[in-house]
């Protein structure tokens, strides 16, 4: 199986290699279209900040190439939110594969720190939200990405601004409010979270994405 | 709910973790690696890797070490000791960690938190402060603790947070060793006034005392060493104790 990792200016890249390598995989990590466009799975990670990766994403075409990918493609934490429609960061205009917007958590309590950085609790949905409809897991089932984490199943977080729960949200978390830990549209899976380094969980979501 | 965190701390000198370490089941418990593994395995949250060399061969002997870690363990780490300079921080995340801490280069050079947070990202960068308590307060201590300066830890504390450290480690020289539980008093003085997460360390004895460093010191996580390496508390243990106890754990 080939697995095209996405090479642009976002940090952070090389665990989620690690991670792979752990599952098997050997990726490769290119900004070449062809490489990209044949590839059987297409990951979107990084670290970063929402105006910076945009602009180049833009300059160097990268962003309608990502949209237009066929194959399974996995957005991770700044891939996620690039992946929606609008970042409240820098009032970035991204991607808009899904059709919702990103914004800060605002807390109220002092105990509510940003960025929420460390191990949360991931819900995976087996039925829809009451958000909008058009949820696309089966009835009564988790989606395929999130399937057999176990109990109370946590992950490891770093984030400042979050995606709210949508009629693509698979999986939700609780900080501040409950919110999109994982989202998914056709062929477009993303998490807010980092499977590279959330343990024995985050191995199996990266293997259920290869098994996708 | 965001989970309390459980941080075992390995010292490395010349590759191989130092202090007598007393690891049941494991083959050689020198070994950074197959500690932190097993460490993962028993549900540590994050590793904290400190280097304790001080040569130049050593530093490269880390970094390679660094390097097999992030290939190796699937959970976030840290790295600290003989940091320095930017480009100290820049090869220890280019080989995979995932923060890196600093200590007495924080105290002697400040504007190094901003460079860090700017160039890396606040999340990175974990500010380390040893302190004692003296007749003029809590006081910071470098070089391992063998140099008091006029520093107050709350002041400084404080400051680090608005230059862009993601994190404080504090560190109680009064309680570190003791084993009579964690520097409560002041962690929940740092609790209330940071913006940032407070690692407890210094003090671990019982699962009781991890207990109060985040029940009564509002610690968002506590690293030992000791304690774990020698097996006296394991982590599985630990963590079932403190769900027990209401705690939000992993």
């Amino acid at each position: 199986m080939e697995v095209a990792i996405v090479k642009y200016n976002a940090g952070n890249i090389c665990s989620v290699m690690n991670a792979l390598e752990r599952c098997g995989v050997t990726p490769i990590l290119t900004d070449d279209f062809e490489v990209l466009q044949r590839a059987d799975r297409v990951i979107f990670p990084g670290q970063g900040q929402a105006h910076t990766t945009m602009t180049y994403l833009k300059e160097h075409k990268l962003d309608k190439l990502i949209k237009d990918l066929r194959q399974p493609v996995l957005g991770i934490c700044i891939g996620m939110q690039l992946m929606c429609r609008h970042s409240e960061e820098d009032n970035t205009d991204c991607l808009g594969i899904f059709d919702v917007d990103v914004v800060k958590f605002r807390p109220t309590l002092p105990e509510d720190k940003v960025p929420q950085m460390g191990w949360n609790e991931l819900t995976p949905l087996s039925s829809p939200l009451d958000v909008g409809a058009s949820y696309e897991g089966g009835k009564n089932e988790v989606n395929p990405l999130l399937e057999g984490l176990g109990e109370n199943p946590f992950v490891y977080y770093i984030h400042s601004y979050y995606v709210p729960l949508c009629p693509y949200t698979i999986g939700v978390t609780d900080y501040v409010q409950p919110y999109s830990g994982a989202l998914h549209k056709d062929n477009f899976y993303a998490v807010q979270f980092h499977p590279e380094k959330s343990g024995s969980v985050g191995e199996r979501i990266l293997k259920n994405f290869l098994a996708i | 709910m965001l989970a309390k965190r459980i941080i075992p701390c390995l010292d490395i000198k010349d590759g191989q973790t130092v202090k007598g370490v007393n690891f049941v089941g494991l083959r050689s418990a020198g070994d950074p690696i197959e500690l932190g593994k097993a460490y993962s395995e028993q549900g540590a949250d994050e590793l904290v890797y400190l280097d304790i060399t001080a040569s130049h061969e050593g530093r490269k002997t880390f970094t390679e070490l660094v390097g097999r870690i992030a290939k190796e363990i699937n959970i976030p780490f840290t790295v600290g000791g003989g940091i320095n300079e930017l480009s100290d921080v820049d090869r220890l995340l280019n080989a995979g960690a995932d923060k890196v801490s600093i200590n007495s280069a924080a105290i002697r050079n400040p504007g190094l938190i901003d460079e860090i947070a700017q160039h890396f990202g606040s999340q990175v960068c974990v500010v380390a402060i040893d302190a004692k308590q003296t007749a003029q307060g809590w006081r910071c201590f470098l070089n391992g603790g063998r140099l008091e300066t006029e520093r107050d830890l709350f002041q400084w504390a404080k400051e680090a947070n608005e230059r862009g450290a993601g994190e404080i480690l504090f560190t109680s020289m009064d309680h570190d060793g003791v084993k009579e539980g964690f520097a409560n008093e002041a962690l929940a003085t740092l609790a209330s006034t940071l913006s940032i997460p407070v690692i407890a360390s210094g003090g671990a004895g019982a699962k009781e005392h991890f207990r109060d460093a985040f029940t009564v010191g509002h610690a968002d996580a506590a690293l030992a060493a000791s304690v774990f390496h020698f097996g006296e508390i394991s982590i599985k243990e630990l963590k079932a104790y403190l769900r027990k106890e209401n705690i939000t754990i992993r």
